[in-house]
């Protein structure tokens, strides 16, 4: 036992004496929550709308300022023909137009139809859906106005009114939290534990250590404990900020979020004895790790992309990202404050995971000494 | 010869008929030999002649794949663990943690030995008085000289008092006046009864070996005093020995 806290004594000293590394595993969580909060945020706000129609009309008067009234949407040009729509998006100075059909108050009082197109900037397809919703939300206000206006009472009709439960304002923070999370644990965890083992590879002080009477899996115990450590003071950091910097809720139980935390922190330690084992040089360790691990948490675990909208063999291959599970049960225990019969199936596949990663990472580095 | 293994013999090691397989490439192949107490032995051979693999056998760091042996007389099939206890290494990289300090070095070695904290505090003391090396006892290993580093971890690998001591290649890219050093230490150790097995590339060191075995494609081909190998070959110094003998290597490297 004695041999074993020499040891891990030790890994933290490497830690601490890297000021480099301490900097930006202590750093890196605390920027990547702030960049994702406010930089790469996916709500929209201050949209500039460009109208096309004839101003003087009264009911395009009502909706021209139905929807400069609306918080998100602001008017900002009058156009006169269509054409001119073009240029203005290519320049950047507006983000949606608004036509309105000729003679639009008569058409709409005689015939009852009169037609409203809008036209989004679908060079950002993500945007642009967002905005173009925001628009028809609002004229739709105006339109139920209108009915009341004309025919005296409300008439039956099927209006469908969308609520989104457990995040009512559509914050993005509720996606990247989960999302961040699962990257910054991983990245720690399995990059961290990989280079400092292949470290010690390269500079042949493995050897000393595997000639000493320390048993091989204390070795590897102790290379890991620090990183568990840093690890768990990092979840703790972002689930602080998140909290009360983002606003996140923590509706579930805290308890069984560090539990599911701690999980895939194992499976992640696996992953990164695994590299150690394959790469020969820390370089290899790192380019593994940052491509074979980082790339696809990010694409497949559903920050950035959805998942559903995926072709099905990507899908498939999301399967097999352990971050993708951890995620998943992450936003159900955070989010949607759901207990443990809920992500019963996402526990168990992970679970697995970790189970499988560290039987094989633990066999193949003993093989790799024989 | 007997092959009896006897624990309370004058040697160090007795190594019978070992032989490490991978597959179907025999990397050590039936090789026999025993090693006095006290005695420099150089192991000795070309890359890939099986030094390597067979010195990670004694070490206790892998298994034979037949054959049998004792080191420090522990056997080396099942008596892994105990031959680690009471054997020092060092690689040719003089290996220490160049980010943490002189002591700290001494420290983390005595720990994983299993040392006692008074014990290691004496040993840390006197080692650092031996090698006057005191005034640097708080900077870090790394920023000392080559020659320094390599006293140290010397020093280190017999923080335990070992039995026997392992030195694989342990001045390479050293220069000259830094490997005379070494060798003194080397000798200093011999004299108080520490059996040194060293491999070497260089030949004049061979010279100051008490005896050298000469490994081929997996088999020791020659084992003798330097002075009786020269006189058996016709050589005036090892290195002539050590091409004639390992002309006859078939494998590859």
């Amino acid at each position: 036992m004695k041999e074993f806290f020499a040891f891990i004594k030790k890994e933290f000293l490497h830690i601490f004496r890297d000021k480099r590394t301490i900097l930006i595993v202590m750093i890196m969580p605390i920027v990547q929550i702030i960049l994702f909060g406010f930089a790469i945020s996916t709500e929209v706000n201050n949209v500039r709308v460009a109208i096309v129609g004839d101003t003087t009309d009264p009911e395009v008067r009502k909706v021209i300022d139905r929807i400069d009234n609306n918080k998100y949407l602001t008017v900002t040009e009058i156009l006169s023909n269509t054409n001119e729509i073009s240029p203005k998006f290519q320049r950047n100075e507006a983000d949606v137009a608004v036509c309105f059909s000729r003679n639009f108050d008569s058409e709409l009082h005689s015939g009852g139809k009169a037609s409203i197109r809008i036209i989004g900037d679908g060079s950002d397809p993500n945007t642009a859906q967002m905005i173009t919703s925001y628009v028809s939300g609002a004229i739709q206000d105006e339109q139920d106005d209108i009915t009341i206006d004309y025919a005296g009472e409300q008439k039956t009709s099927m209006s469908p009114v969308v609520q989104l439960m457990y995040n009512p304002a559509m914050k993005s923070s509720y996606n990247f939290v989960p999302g961040v999370m699962g990257l910054i644990l991983m990245l720690i965890c399995s990059m961290m534990t990989a280079i400092s083992i292949v470290k010690e590879k390269e500079t042949g002080t493995m050897e000393l250590l595997l000639v000493s009477p320390v048993k091989p899996l204390w070795i590897i115990i102790s290379k890991a404990m620090p990183y568990l450590v840093l690890s768990i003071a990092n979840f703790v950091s972002i689930l602080l900020l998140s909290h009360y910097v983002m606003e996140v809720p923590v509706n579930g139980s805290l308890f069984l979020l560090s539990g599911v935390a701690l999980l895939f922190i194992i499976a992640s330690l696996a992953i990164g004895l695994l590299i150690s084992v394959i790469a020969s040089n820390q370089r290899t360790a790192l380019l593994i790790s940052g491509m074979g691990l980082t790339m696809p948490t990010m694409i497949f675990s559903g920050i950035i992309f959805p998942c559903e909208s995926m072709p099905e063999i990507l899908q498939w291959v999301s399967h097999i990202i352990p971050a993708k599970w951890f995620i998943i049960m992450v936003k159900k225990i955070m989010i949607q404050g759901d207990g443990f019969v809920y992500i019963i199936k996402e526990l168990s596949i992970l679970a697995g995971m970790a189970a499988a990663l560290l039987a094989i990472s633990i066999k193949s580095f003993k093989t790799r000494l024989q | 010869m007997s092959t009896e293994l006897d624990t309370n013999s004058s040697y160090a090691m007795e190594i019978r008929n070992l032989t490490k397989k991978f597959g179907n490439f025999t990397a050590v192949d039936n090789i026999s030999f025993n090693v006095r107490k006290g005695e420099i032995f150089g192991f000795l051979g070309a890359n890939g002649a099986g030094k390597t693999t067979a010195m990670k056998i004694l070490c206790g760091l892998s298994r034979p794949t037949a054959g049998e042996g004792t080191v420090a007389g522990f056997d080396i099939n099942n008596e892994q663990e105990k031959i680690k206890r009471h054997i020092g290494y060092m690689s040719q990289k003089f290996a220490l943690y160049p980010d943490l300090t002189v002591r700290e070095n001494i420290r983390l070695f005595g720990g994983i030995y299993g040392l006692a904290d008074p014990e290691i505090k004496a040993k840390t003391n006197n080692m650092l008085q031996t090698l006057e090396m005191e005034n640097v006892r708080d900077k870090l290993a790394g920023e000392l000289p080559l020659g320094w580093k390599q006293k140290l971890s010397f020093s280190i690998a017999l923080i335990h008092g070992p039995e026997i001591i392992f030195l694989d290649e342990p001045t390479g890219g050293v220069d000259p006046e830094t490997r005379r050093r070494f060798w003194e230490m080397i000798y200093e150790a011999s004299e108080k009864g520490i059996t040194v097995f060293v491999t070497t590339h260089y030949m004049d060191e061979a010279e100051y070996c008490d005896r050298v075995s000469i490994m081929v494609d997996g088999r020791i081909e020659a084992l003798d005093s330097p002075a009786a190998l020269k006189t058996k070959y016709k050589a005036t110094n090892m290195d002539a020995v050590f091409r004639t003998i390992a002309r006859k290597a078939q494998r590859e490297e």
